[in-house]
Parts: C-alpha cells; structure tokens; sequence
C-alpha cells in the first residue's frame, strides 16, 4: 500500500537524525574543563536556595519534617537580618519519592532559580540520583542524613552521621554490654547493605557472631518470617537498618512474637521521635537507637530548637536527628557564606573547613576534607512518653570518616 | 447520520472499545496530510524547539519524547490491539539498563569495573552476565532485542491461552513489580535501588557538555520521528486492520480462521521492542536509569500518557504522553504542595469524560462545525462515537 | 519443627491479611469488573478511621470493636461515591476504570498527607491482641494474627451466608451470572451494582481496622497491598468467592515458605512464576463460572 511511502519518511528521518548530529559535535569524554559551573544568582537584595524533599510519594513520611525544619532555620536568619545582608528566599521542590525527579528539580534549581545552594535529599539513592547533576554544574548540596559513607563529593555536604558516628558506636555499645550475637534486619537498599557489611567486619574483629541477615524490599509490611527466623536464631540483640514503613510492621511482629528490649534488644539507626510516634510506645518502649541528637539532648541551643519548632508547627511534633541536622545545615552554609565573604561555590567550600556551629546536638565543626561533620555518637532509650534519653554518649566529637580509614578491621570494605 | 439512533450508554451494552475510527482506506489525501503533519512535527522538533528552549528545558523535553516512544508501542498495542499491558516499565527497563552497562562499561573503560560494583558488591571480577554488554556491537541491540524476546517469552504463554482484558492487565503489572524487586535484590551487580548513575560518557562523547546534550536531543527526536513513520506503517497495513478486529471481537477474527493469539503477539512484541528504544535513549538524555523508573507507578504513567492523548489515534499518544509529563514538571513546579490533586484530577477528568483522549476534541470541534445538526441534538462524545460504529457495522 | 509450624502459620496469616483485602475486590472486580485502583486507599479509609476514633475513645479494645462497623460504613460510603461519581458512567469500559481510580487514588492520598500530615500516625492495639498464644513445643501463635484470622473467615462465612440466603445476594449472583437477562428479568442492575460496590469498599474499610494491628498507617499504606490482593482474585477466578480464599491462603504459604527458605524478594518472584504457570493450566482461574457467552 503505502510502503514506499513509509520507506521515504524513514530515510527522511534518517537523514535529518545524521545531519543534525554531524551539525552538534561536543567535547569528547577525555576534554577537560568542557562544563563549566552555573553561578548563582546574587544580583538583588535577596539570595535564592533550594529545598529539595519529596513532599508526595512514599518517603514524604519521612521528608516533610525535614523540609519544615530548613523553614525553620531559614525564617530565623532572615529575621536576624539574612546572610551577608541578603534575605534567603527559599525554592522548593518536590522531589516525590522518585529519584530522576530529584535530578530533574535538582538540575532547575541550579540552571533556573540559580539558586546559591540546595538543602535536602534523603535516600541514598535521591543523593546518589543528584551527586552527578551538582558535580556537572559545580553546585552545592547540603545533605541532612545519616548515610553509609563511603562517598566523599566535593560538591556535597553532609551534615548527618557517617558510619563511624552512627553504626560503629552502636556496635560498640553493644559490646561494652557483653553482647556476643546479633541478628541483622535490614530493608533492601543501599544503607542497609552496606552498614551490615561494616557490622560483619567489625563483629569478626570484635568477637561477636553475626548469626543471621534479611532484606526485605522497601515499603515491605510483611515480616512474620523475618521475625520468626530472628526469633529461632537465639541471637542476643538485633540491629535493626530497616526504612521508613517497615520498622512500624516489624515491630508489631516482634512484640507479638513475644519478643521484648530485654531480652533481645533492637539497636535502630532510622528511628527517631518522628517514627516513635508513628508506631507506638506500646511496641517499642526500653528499645534502642544510635543517632546524634535526641529531642531530649540538655542546652540552651536545643531547648531554643525545640520551642521554636513547636512554636512554629505544634506543640505536639518531636524534634529528631535528621531535621535537626537539616536544620543545623542551614546554618552551617550561612557560616561558611559569611566566612568567605561570598556566594561563590569554590570559595564557600574553601571556606568550610574549621566552621564550628552551637548546635541542638552540640558543638558541631566542618571538616572541609571530607565535607562531613564532626559530631557526637549517642545512644538512646525509647521511653514510655515516645521521647528518647540517651544512655550512652561519645564524650567528644568523633571525627567523620567515611572510608572507615582509621579502623584496621574495616580495611577491606572500601 | 440521522438514520442510525445511538443507544444512551448503559450498563448493558457489551464494552464497546473507546475509538474505533477506522484506518483511513483512502489513498492520496491521508498520505498528503501525513506527510504535512510529519514535517510540521519535524520542523518543530528540530527547528522550534530548540530554539526556543533553554538547554534544561530541551533536555526535559528529550526526557518527554522518550516517555512519548513508549507511548506509541501502547498506542499500538492497547488502542489498536486492545491489551492494556500495565508492564511497559520493564521493557523500558531492559533496555535502559542494557544500554546503562554498556555505558557504565565505557566509562570504567577496559578491563575496568563499575565504581558501585567495587563499593556495594565488592566483586573482584565483572559478572560473567555483564561481560558482553562492554561491546556496542552487543548492548546496542540488546536494548531493543532483549525487550521483544521477553515480550514474545510471556506473550506467547500468556495470548495462546487466551488471558486477557483484566486479567492480562494485572499480569502484566505484577510482571512490573516483580522486576523490580529482582533488580533491588541484586545490588551487587545491578545497583539495587540506586539503579545505575552517573553516566558519563556517550559512544566516547561528553554527556555533561550541552552540545553533546544536543545532540542526544536530535537523536531521540529523529527516533521518535522513524518509530511514528513504523507505527503509521504498521498501522495502515492489512495487520493493522486484523489488529483492530482482534481487538474488536477476538472470537470472530478466530472464526474468520486467524490466529488472533500470534496478532495480539505481534503488537505486543513491537510495543515492547519501542519501549526498550525509548529506554536506551532515556540513559544518555537523564543519566540515570533505577527500578524507580521501571516499576508499577511509572507504568501506570505511560499508559495514562496514551489515554490521555487518545488511545487509539496515531498522534494522540504522543501528544498525551508529552502533556503528561510536561504538566507533572509544570505543576509540581508551580505548586510543589498540591500538584498531585491537579494530576490525579487530569487524569480522572479525561479519562472519565473524554474516552477519546485529547485527540478526539479535535475531532469533535470538527464535527460539530460540519455537522451542526447533530452537535445540537447534544449527544454525548460517546454516545456519537456509538452511532458510528452501528454504522460501520451495518455497513 | 517448630520453626516449620511457625512458619505454616505465618504463610496462613499472611493469606488472612490478603484474603481480607481480596474479598471486597473480587466482590468489586468479579460482578463489575471494575479494577478500582482507589480499593487500597479505602483500606486507608479505615485505618484512619480506627486512629480518629481512639482521638475519643481511649479503650483501646473498645475502640477496636467501634471501629469495625465505622470503618465498613466510612469505606463503603467512599466507595459508593465513587461508584455514583466516576464508575458508573464506566461500566462499557472496564479497562478504564483502573486509570480513573488510579487518579482518584492519587488524590485520596495527597487528602490523607493534608489531612493527617505525611508521617505515619500511631494507634493502640489492646493488650490481648499483642500477646501470644503458646503451644507446647515453644511455639507461639500471635493473637493478633488469629484476631485478623479469625475476621477475615468471618467476613467470607457472612459474605457467603448473604449471597446464598438473602434477597440482595440472589440479585447479586444473579447479575455477576448473566447481567443480562437479570435485568430483563426485572432486577435493577444499577442498585445493585451501588449495593455491591458499598460491600466491597466496606470490606476494605474491615481490612484496614484490622491492619492497624500489624502494619504502618499512613498515606501510603494502600498501594502495597493491592497488586497481590488483585492476583489473588485473578487466580482464584472471577465471580465466586471460593477461588479466591483457597488461592489467598495457598499463596500465603508458597511466599512464606519461599521466603524462609530463600529471601524475601526471590520469594515474591516465586509466587509470580508459579501464577503465570499456573494461569497456563487454568487460565480463567481457580473457579470459573460456567455461562455460555463467548467473551
């Protein structure tokens, strides 16, 4: 029939597709230099940044909080006059739980709003989605959540634990307990895999037996046999790397498996006061956490935090670890802003190193070679009232190090 | 016209599928006009558009004409075929993934190894399943070729014993989930949620220079360009008119002596083979390529794309699935809040009260300037498009 | 052995909990073959409707047993507004209705997250539901899990009760047989049709009450739990409700002990192989119902 025809548009299309490409040769891969970085917009009196969390989708749960923190903090230095004399006018973006949304909006802020900087971010996966659209474009991304390391972007910083200020206290308060098995329960994603990994080394150099690993897929709600397996295994405590959703129908399980805190204790390093709520003291009451902020933390600089948190959105909403780390990021930038006279991406980071912060959490200080901060472990009780008291802390700051460099047992992991 | 009474709508016709405007038998005058729209839309590709788009914009753009190449392996396949496959994400997945390694394999250069491998899977030595995807020769096949031998795998277990409407919808949507969580199991060797990032380079050019970006720009557009060529083909084809009746009445095209499993195949097949297309080319344009893309609510996505533009017009997915995809960036712009109330509202409103899909607006208002007699009696879209279908079958 | 019984269990469970989801669908899908995409945020409908009732009740047992009846009426009443609203007017185009419902999916969700807020919300479980059962053998049962057990066999012996005995199921059986000519037969097919579809939803309101004891309640709560819950009709076959409850609690078992012997993910890939093996064997399901029509 029309055969021929469709024969003549293809070669046309061919033809267009070839002349258009011998037209629009770029640099090869080996050219250096070849992008160079979008500068931000400081021309008025105000300066634009980026709030980039999923506000719809799956993680909203988790990520909304943190957005109204970075409110929070940007409201506070506008009212005590802005940084370097210009208001913050804040961008936000709904990065919707889907991780090439997050580079798309990531990729507006900075071509578009040219913002000065972006705060957000929360899974593994929604950074490592964005890390290449920053480092092209020679932005800055602000990073408020604990992690599994072995990253080191010089265009991201992290302002939530490493490693070696998360997991590896935990671990080491659960030796100092005398506890000599542990049962991993993680959700099938990055963190959890890789921090499991980092238990197994340190557990093989420190005398403890790791007597069982599960992944379930994120979002799963499902853990009658994860838990009866944990439950047969005869393990003396759990760590637990589960996500979101998942840590409300584990828990469930656990104590209707007649499971409890004292007897097989569970270590979580994704629970805070947020998710205590959302599951119920009723199942996690005497179980532990290992973060670096509690809403509970004593100073002047968190109870300040937590009024005005409560002030702003309720007297009924806790404070936790990632929105004060998402907080405390804000003003970190506005430190090294203001240290380096300017907006200028290379000269903030320059600036970093050494920038110290009165934090809810305590003295925070930037390490500008790793672009992390150094913060204090701490280890926490859930309490009946759904707030959480430290049982444990670190003493000092512990220095970040997010390739476990310093630790001989860890040197095989990365 | 005025002979034939519709029947209102009601709950006991037997589905009647949305469109059924026949494929246009006349020769010169389509081919004419086809051949006009074809330029106009190349014109606009390759001239308009980048012109006036800033190069975030066109590379959201290329973004959405990849989301546009699936939509016309559905236009094909559900609005032609009547198979509403709620799985296209995986034959979208398979070949962006095919053409991630092979570009991940590129960038980590020879004998290397994909950064993440080293991190998450702390592999010594690349997977033996990898390996060929470091040849081009391979991996640039396989994006297409791997799709439509899957497609063809469960396609022709699941036609020849006749599961369909719903139930192959649901299969379909399960197949969706259930790739998903194979990819997120094996993190080691495929990146596990993360998906496969960071991509660097393009057939050794540099994907983060803009002309480079351009570039991949024009490619997808031209591709997009060629597969409406192949589906406008396919479509005209005595095939396409078996397709429709498969469609329309399984069991009679069976009576008729046709194996209405092997033409259901057929599409199925394409359909796959364009959404892995659109999958490869997808990697260059975003750099990244991750279950999230793959699973069941991006699925859902694409098909609502092609309902939206008109299921079963040649244009109309295209349009639809470009609609869609610039309305979700623009709202969620605009109103980072509450854009999924706009979204969830798009969708409902067309699709409950538009059946044709944008596309048959564009039909209407040219029906109702021609025919004002019968605009004004105030028949439902629907219940005119029943009209001409009585026709067409007393015909 | 005591590691297999749990498990034996566990995979009944976990057949409950899917039954009960599966019941208001194949009520829904199997007499009107509407695919409602929205059926897991009705279920959200009910979970919350348990958390607002606990607001004012503080009893935690007797809130629980409040909230059933509520949570059916709350779900249904959804479910009919959307039958009248949007479903009705889809009845030719049964293809259509899980994109329609998928938007409405979508918006009930974005309510839920402004309503509510987006992080989870805790409700209370009574203190006999969070215990356990201990058999000899050190093997314990959870209550919870014969607690949601236990409803969703009542809600299937009630279902069944009422479709044989009463004048509605009559109807109702009538028009999922032949639709047709039960409405020649002078049965109003569209009542019915709204009467099942309050059924339906309100099922998914009971199954929410009933997850609040095992799972998050949250906005998304929903979208996890369909797909399974839509295979489980599928399998089982359309039209009746035996297919479905043997085929809920097998696949119960088969991810269960997939799961325990691989992972949990390899599991829920075996249960995908074996229904596309086993719709190859019966590819209408389980049970079909015997008519003459061709389609």
């Amino acid at each position: 029939m029309s055969l021929l025809w469709g024969r003549r548009i293809l070669a046309g299309a061919m033809t267009l597709v070839a002349a258009a490409a011998l037209t629009a040769c770029g640099s090869k891969t080996n050219d250096e230099g070849s992008a160079a970085g979008v500068t931000a917009d400081v021309s008025g009196d105000t300066v634009k940044v980026g709030l980039l969390n999923s506000l719809s989708g799956t993680m909203a749960i988790s990520e909304v909080t943190v957005r109204d923190s970075i409110m929070l903090a940007v409201e506070e230095i506008n009212a005590a006059g802005g940084v370097l004399g210009k208001k913050i006018q804040p961008v936000g973006e709904d990065g919707a739980s889907d991780w090439p949304t997050f580079a798309e909006k990531a990729e507006k802020l900075i071509s578009e709003d040219r913002v000065a900087a972006v705060f957000g971010c929360w899974t593994s996966a929604s950074r490592k989605a964005v890390k290449p659209v920053f480092e092209k474009n020679k932005a800055l991304l602000f990073y408020p959540v604990q992690y599994e390391g072995l990253e080191q972007s010089p265009y991201i910083f992290y302002t939530g634990a490493t490693t070696n200020q998360q997991i590896v206290p935990g671990l080491d308060y659960l030796k100092s307990q005398g506890t000599k098995s542990v049962y991993l329960v993680g959700s099938d994603y990055v963190f959890p895999r890789t921090a499991n990994k980092i238990i197994k080394a340190y557990a093989a150099a420190n005398g403890m037996t790791v007597v069982g690993e599960d992944y379930a897929p994120l979002g799963s709600t499902e853990f009658g046999t994860i838990v009866n397996k944990v439950k047969s295994s005869g393990a003396k405590a759990v760590f637990n790397t589960l996500n979101g959703d998942s840590n409300v129908a584990f828990f469930k399980e656990y104590k209707s498996a007649g499971l409890t805190a004292t007897g097989m204790p569970v270590v979580s390093v994704s629970i805070a006061e947020e998710e205590v709520k959302g599951i119920g003291t009723q199942y996690l009451q005497g179980q532990l956490t290992a973060w670096n902020y509690y809403q509970t933390t004593p100073g002047a600089a968190n109870t300040k935090f937590v009024a005005a948190y409560k002030a702003k959105y309720g007297a009924d909403k806790p404070t936790s670890d990632p929105m004060e780390a998402a907080y405390v990021s804000v003003y970190l930038w506005k430190a090294m802003v203001e240290k380096a006279g300017a907006f200028d991406v290379e000269k903030v980071r320059g600036a970093s190193d050494g920038i110290t912060f009165d934090a809810p959490e305590g003295l925070v200080t930037v390490d500008g070679k790793t672009q992390h901060i150094a913060k204090t472990a701490r280890i926490g009780k859930i309490g009946a009232d759904g707030l959480i008291t430290e049982v444990w802390n670190s003493g000092k700051p512990v220095t970040p190090d997010p390739y476990l460099k310093t630790y001989p047992w860890a040197s095989g992991l990365s | 016209m005025t002979a034939v009474t519709p029947a209102p709508p009601s709950t006991t016709t037997p589905p009647a599928p949305a469109d059924a405007a026949p494929p246009s038998r006349s020769g010169g005058r389509s081919r004419l006009r086809a051949a006009a729209g074809f330029a106009f839309g190349a014109a606009v590709l390759f001239g308009v558009a980048p012109l006036l788009l800033s190069d975030f914009r066109l590379a959201l753009l290329a973004k959405y004409l990849c989301v546009a190449m699936v939509a016309v392996g559905i236009g094909i396949a559900w609005g032609r075929g009547g198979m509403l496959t709620l799985g296209q994400g995986v034959f979208f997945g398979l070949g962006g993934y095919a053409m991630a390694m092979h570009l991940k394999l590129a960038d980590a250069g020879p004998g290397g190894m994909p950064d993440f491998m080293q991190l998450y899977g702390q592999l010594d030595e690349l997977p033996v399943w990898w390996r060929p995807f470091a040849s081009p020769w391979f991996a640039l096949p396989a994006t297409v070729l791997l799709p439509m031998v899957v497609a063809f795998g469960l396609g022709s277990l699941v036609f020849r014993r006749r599961v369909r409407g719903a139930y192959f919808a649901i299969l379909s949507q399960a197949l969706a989930a259930a790739m998903v969580i194979l990819l997120i199991g094996q993190q080691g060797t495929t990146g596990g949620t993360n998906g496969l990032t960071d991509i660097q380079g393009f057939f050794g050019y540099d994907l983060d220079d803009p002309v480079n970006q351009r570039m991949v720009y024009f490619i997808i557009a031209g591709v997009l360009l060629a597969l409406l060529a192949l589906a406008r083909q396919l479509i005209h084809s005595r095939y396409g008119e078996l397709l429709v009746a498969v469609r329309d009445s399984e069991e009679r095209v069976r009576f008729l002596g046709y194996d209405p499993a092997s033409v259901k195949l057929v599409a199925y097949v394409v359909a796959a083979g364009m959404a892995g297309l659109a999958g490869a080319l997808f990697v260059p344009a975003v750099g990244i390529i991750s279950p999230a893309l793959i699973g069941i609510v991006p699925s859902i996505e694409f098909v609502i794309g092609v309902a939206v533009g008109g299921r079963a017009t040649l244009l109309g997915p295209v349009l639809g699935a470009v609609a869609v995809a610039w309305a979700r960036t623009a709202l969620s712009e605009r109103f980072p809040g509450t854009w999924t109330y706009l979204q969830g509202l798009l969708f409902v409103v067309v699709v409950a009260f538009l059946p044709g899909g944008l596309a048959s607006l564009w039909a209407l208002a040219r029906r109702g300037n021609a025919d004002p007699a019968s605009s004004r009696r105030g028949w439902s879209a629907l219940g005119r498009r029943r009209a001409e279908r009585a026709e067409v079958e007393v015909a | 052995m005591t590691v297999l019984f749990g498990q034996l269990f566990t995979g009944i469970s976990i057949g409950a909990v899917l039954l009960l989801i599966a019941l208001g669908l194949a009520l829904t899908f199997g007499q009107m073959n509407v695919i409602n995409m929205a059926h897991g945020e009705f279920i959200m409908a009910g979970a919350y409707t348990t958390y607002v009732l606990q607001q004012s009740i503080t009893s935690a047992g007797l809130s629980l047993v409040v909230a059933l009846p509520v949570a059916f009426v709350v779900a249904g009443t959804m479910g009919v507004l959307l039958e009248i609203l949007l479903i009705r007017r889809l009845y030719a185009r049964p293809l259509d209705t899980l994109l329609v419902t998928w938007g409405v999916s979508l918006m009930l969700q974005q309510l839920a997250r402004d309503v509510f807020g987006s992080p989870n919300v805790q409700t209370r479980a009574p203190d006999l539901l969070t215990g356990n059962v201990a058999l000899p053998g050190g093997l314990t049962i959870a209550n919870n899990r014969l607690f949601i057990l236990a409803l969703a066999l009542s809600a299937v012996a009630a279902l069944t009760l009422a479709l044989r005995l009463t004048p509605l199921g009559r109807r109702i059986r009538a028009v999922v047989q032949n639709r047709d000519l039960a409405a020649v037969s002078g049965i109003p097919t569209s009542r019915v049709d709204r009467t099942t579809f309050f059924l339906g939803s309100g099922l998914a309101g009971l199954a929410g009450v009933a997850l609040t004891l095992l799972g998050p309640i949250g906005p998304t709560m929903g979208t996890n739990l369909i797909i399974d819950a839509f295979l489980v009709v599928v399998v089982g076959g359309i039209g009746q409700l035996k297919g479905s409850v043997i085929v809920a609690f097998a696949l119960g078992v088969l991810q269960a002990t997939g799961e325990y012997l691989t992972t949990l993910s390899v599991a829920k890939v075996i249960v995908f192989v074996a229904i596309v093996a086993f719709l190859q064997w019966r590819p209408q399901g389980l049970f079909t119902l015997r008519t003459r029509s061709l389609a």
